[in-house]
């Protein structure tokens, strides 16, 4: 059958339908099935039970079922002064399992998304080395090339809910992370490529968009466990992802990750420039600023039920579910509350459990349908036990904006619904 | 590469000063040249490195920015709407609101520069020469009182120029929360006291309303 028939075919099916459709509408209501027969979504047939479906040349690049329409990216408009330097946030209470779809990956980019001509692209490596050097992407796919599954969280994931409860959904709570398998050459390898100069500490990534965004990494760092990627989940980079290129930064807050990579400067001293000076510093409560705080400590959060996903089957049976992960390694256990972090039950952890990425829990539950205070309590491979958030207010005060993972407490009211809420 | 066959390399290249740089392991990319350096090489550091020759009066700043920054920024740094305050805050980081600028917070003057000139005007960056860029890092130093009116800021006189809160970037102390030994259970039983209480509930239920533009601190 060619493409063409294939298509005609379903178009007349639906036209047959719509017209039998309109003479039959009477009979159609009178034939509906009691309730007391069965329920409808098995006693009628639906449209898709019988007419013919769009051919393979109607979807050639897939996108989600109309009924997933829901699932997307939100802002909160009036967090910044301008979409073009902003942030949306993963939904991450319509999603499971470990890897976030690249389509719903949240954003953060400070002048736009680039659209960058790969044919047009170079990355640059200059400072100190042995020769300064030009790659174009053909040059980079030709190098060694790894698989790793990580996780990219902003420093300022949950940065709003430092002075009390703010925002009424995990999406808004903490959705400034996504999770993905990244193809990539390591950074080492470009680097020694280059040749790097035994007095080289530090490099320098820098992007190609209207911010030139930059950070200063120390090169241990860059030569350990840094990659150069270009494939995001299998396919190319989105381009408000970085594409076609950028840098990969284990573990370490995402501004570091910086995206459209078209040089790296090799150094002897960091730059401190202002994403490192006037943005990601953690202010204290007694005026002083903690510097270069790269690491993204253990944090965990149920995402169902949450404020987005209420439990609506009322009491019974029901599965409580969340992500945990850390900067630091993989995550050895996830505990869960129901009464605000008086008493705990482990958690299960299912799917892989790889280092610096995403791990998923779950509590199979039997609520009783009283009123719920759920937390959920990571502890990673090094031993770190995540913070409430009264004991990182007792060390850092209020003001730090950044790296708050402290544990999350939603409100499961007995109606079944749920509220972002602080306990004592 | 091995530091030995590093300096063997290093010695070989020395021999012979017209062979162009040896080639990595992957003999791929090429040698950038000086020209293309220089183009993209734009960044400074508190050392000075990276500055380029130039200099600008407060007066000539206060010009170029009345014209091409205080539309977002305000005409004294104040911030017009949801823009980024550029001046002022003094003595308001142990405050309950506290406001970073320049002046209140940044260490170092070699940001200002490197990054208006890489990132500023929001929208066409990378367009002002080096003389405008030394002429605004001068208004913004005046607007926020580290220098008088009659200030010149040049290549030569940018690391003597330093900004007062320089002293409070400490390094990071984490973990400061309790870290269990390896495969040690953290607490599971009656680890509160006394039955627990909500103390507050999200202030921002629909997530968009006015009030909480008031109400709520900026993301970054
Ligand atoms: C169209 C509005 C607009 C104009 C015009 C503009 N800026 Fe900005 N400026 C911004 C925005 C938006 C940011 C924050 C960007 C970000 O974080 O991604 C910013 C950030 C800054 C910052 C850093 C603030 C901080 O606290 O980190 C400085 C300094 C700055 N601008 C200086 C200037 C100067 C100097 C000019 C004129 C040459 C200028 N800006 C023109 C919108 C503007």
């Amino acid at each position: 059958m060619s493409d063409e028939t294939g298509k005609s075919k379903t178009k007349t099916s639906r036209r047959r339908f719509l017209g039998a459709g309109l003479a039959l509408g009477g009979a159609a209501i009178a034939g509906r099935a009691h309730a007391s027969e069965g329920e409808a979504a098995i006693l009628e047939k639906k449209d898709w039970n019988q007419y013919l479906g769009d051919g393979v040349d109607a979807r050639p690049y897939g996108h989600p079922s109309e009924f997933e329409k829901s699932v997307v990216r939100r802002n909160v408009a009036w967090l910044t002064a301008d979409p073009v330097s902003s942030v949306n946030f993963t939904p991450l209470h319509d999603l499971d399992g470990i890897i976030t779809p690249n389509g719903l990956c949240f954003e953060r980019h400070h002048a736009g998304i680039a659209e960058v001509d790969p044919a047009e692209h170079r990355l640059m490596i200059n400072g100190l080395v042995d020769k300064q050097i030009v790659f174009t992407m053909a040059d980079i796919m030709r190098f060694p090339r790894e698989n790793r599954v990580y996780f990219l969280e902003c420093a300022a994931n949950s940065g709003m809910e430092w002075r009390g409860a703010q925002l009424n959904g995990c999406q808004f709570t903490h959705g400034m992370i996504h999770n993905v398998m990244y193809t990539g050459v390591p950074l080492k390898l470009l680097l020694e490529e280059a040749g790097v100069k035994t007095n080289a500490k530090w490099i320098m990534p820098e992007g190609a968009d209207a911010s030139a965004m930059t950070r200063s990494v120390p090169l241990a760092k860059a030569m350990e466990d840094c990659l150069v990627a270009f494939k995001m989940n299998g396919e190319a980079l989105r381009p408000e992802q970085g594409y076609p290129l950028r840098l990969v930064v284990p573990g370490w807050e995402g501004n570091m990750w910086v995206k459209w990579l078209r040089r790296l400067e090799v150094g002897d001293e960091p730059w401190h420039h202002r994403e490192e000076t006037s943005k990601y510093t953690d202010l204290l409560e007694n005026g002083k600023a903690r510097r270069f705080t790269w690491e993204m400590d253990a944090k965990s959060v149920i995402t169902n039920p949450s404020p987005q996903a209420p439990l609506l089957h009322k009491k019974g049976q029901t599965v409580i579910t969340g992500i945990a992960w850390s900067g630091r390694g993989t995550i050895d256990r996830v505990d869960v509350s129901v009464d605000g972090g008086r008493n705990w039950m482990p958690a299960r952890i299912d799917g892989p459990s790889l280092d610096k990425s995403m791990h998923r829990f779950y509590l199979d539950f039997d609520w009783d349908g009283s009123p719920l205070l759920l937390q959920s309590r990571a502890v990673d491979s090094t031993g770190y036990v995540q913070p409430t958030k009264n004991q990182l207010r007792a060390e850092r005060g209020t003001n730090s904006i950044y790296h708050n993972n402290g544990i999350q407490t939603w409100h499961v009211k007995a109606n079944g619904e749920v509220e972002n809420v602080e306990v004592s | 590469m091995s530091k030995f066959l590093k300096s063997a390399f290093v010695a070989l290249s020395m021999l012979a000063v017209a062979t162009p740089a040896m080639a990595g392991k992957f003999d791929l990319g090429r040698e950038a040249t000086a020209a293309e350096v220089a183009a993209w090489d734009i960044d400074i550091r508190p050392d000075g490195q990276g500055l380029p020759e130039g200099k600008g009066t407060v007066a000539q700043g206060e010009e170029i920015y009345a014209e091409k920054c205080a539309s977002c920024h305000g005409d004294f740094g104040e911030g017009i709407d949801r823009w980024p305050v550029l001046a002022g805050g003094q003595d308001s980081l142990k405050s309950e609101r506290p406001v970073k600028t320049i002046g209140s917070y940044w260490p170092y003057l070699s940001t200002v520069f490197d990054y208006v000139n890489r990132a500023m005007p929001f929208g066409e960056a990378q367009s002002l020469e080096p003389d405008e860029v030394y002429a605004i890092t001068a208004y913004l130093l005046n607007l926020n009182d580290v220098v008088d009116s009659d200030f010149e800021l040049s290549k030569q006189n940018f690391v003597k120029t330093r900004l007062p809160n320089e002293a409070n970037f400490i390094a990071d102390a984490r973990p400061d929360t309790p870290v269990v030994a390896k495969g040690t259970e953290p607490c599971m039983k009656d680890c509160k006291p006394d039955a627990v209480k909500i103390t507050g509930t999200a202030r921002v239920l629909d997530v968009t309303p006015d009030e909480a533009k008031k109400q709520t601190g900026s993301l970054d």
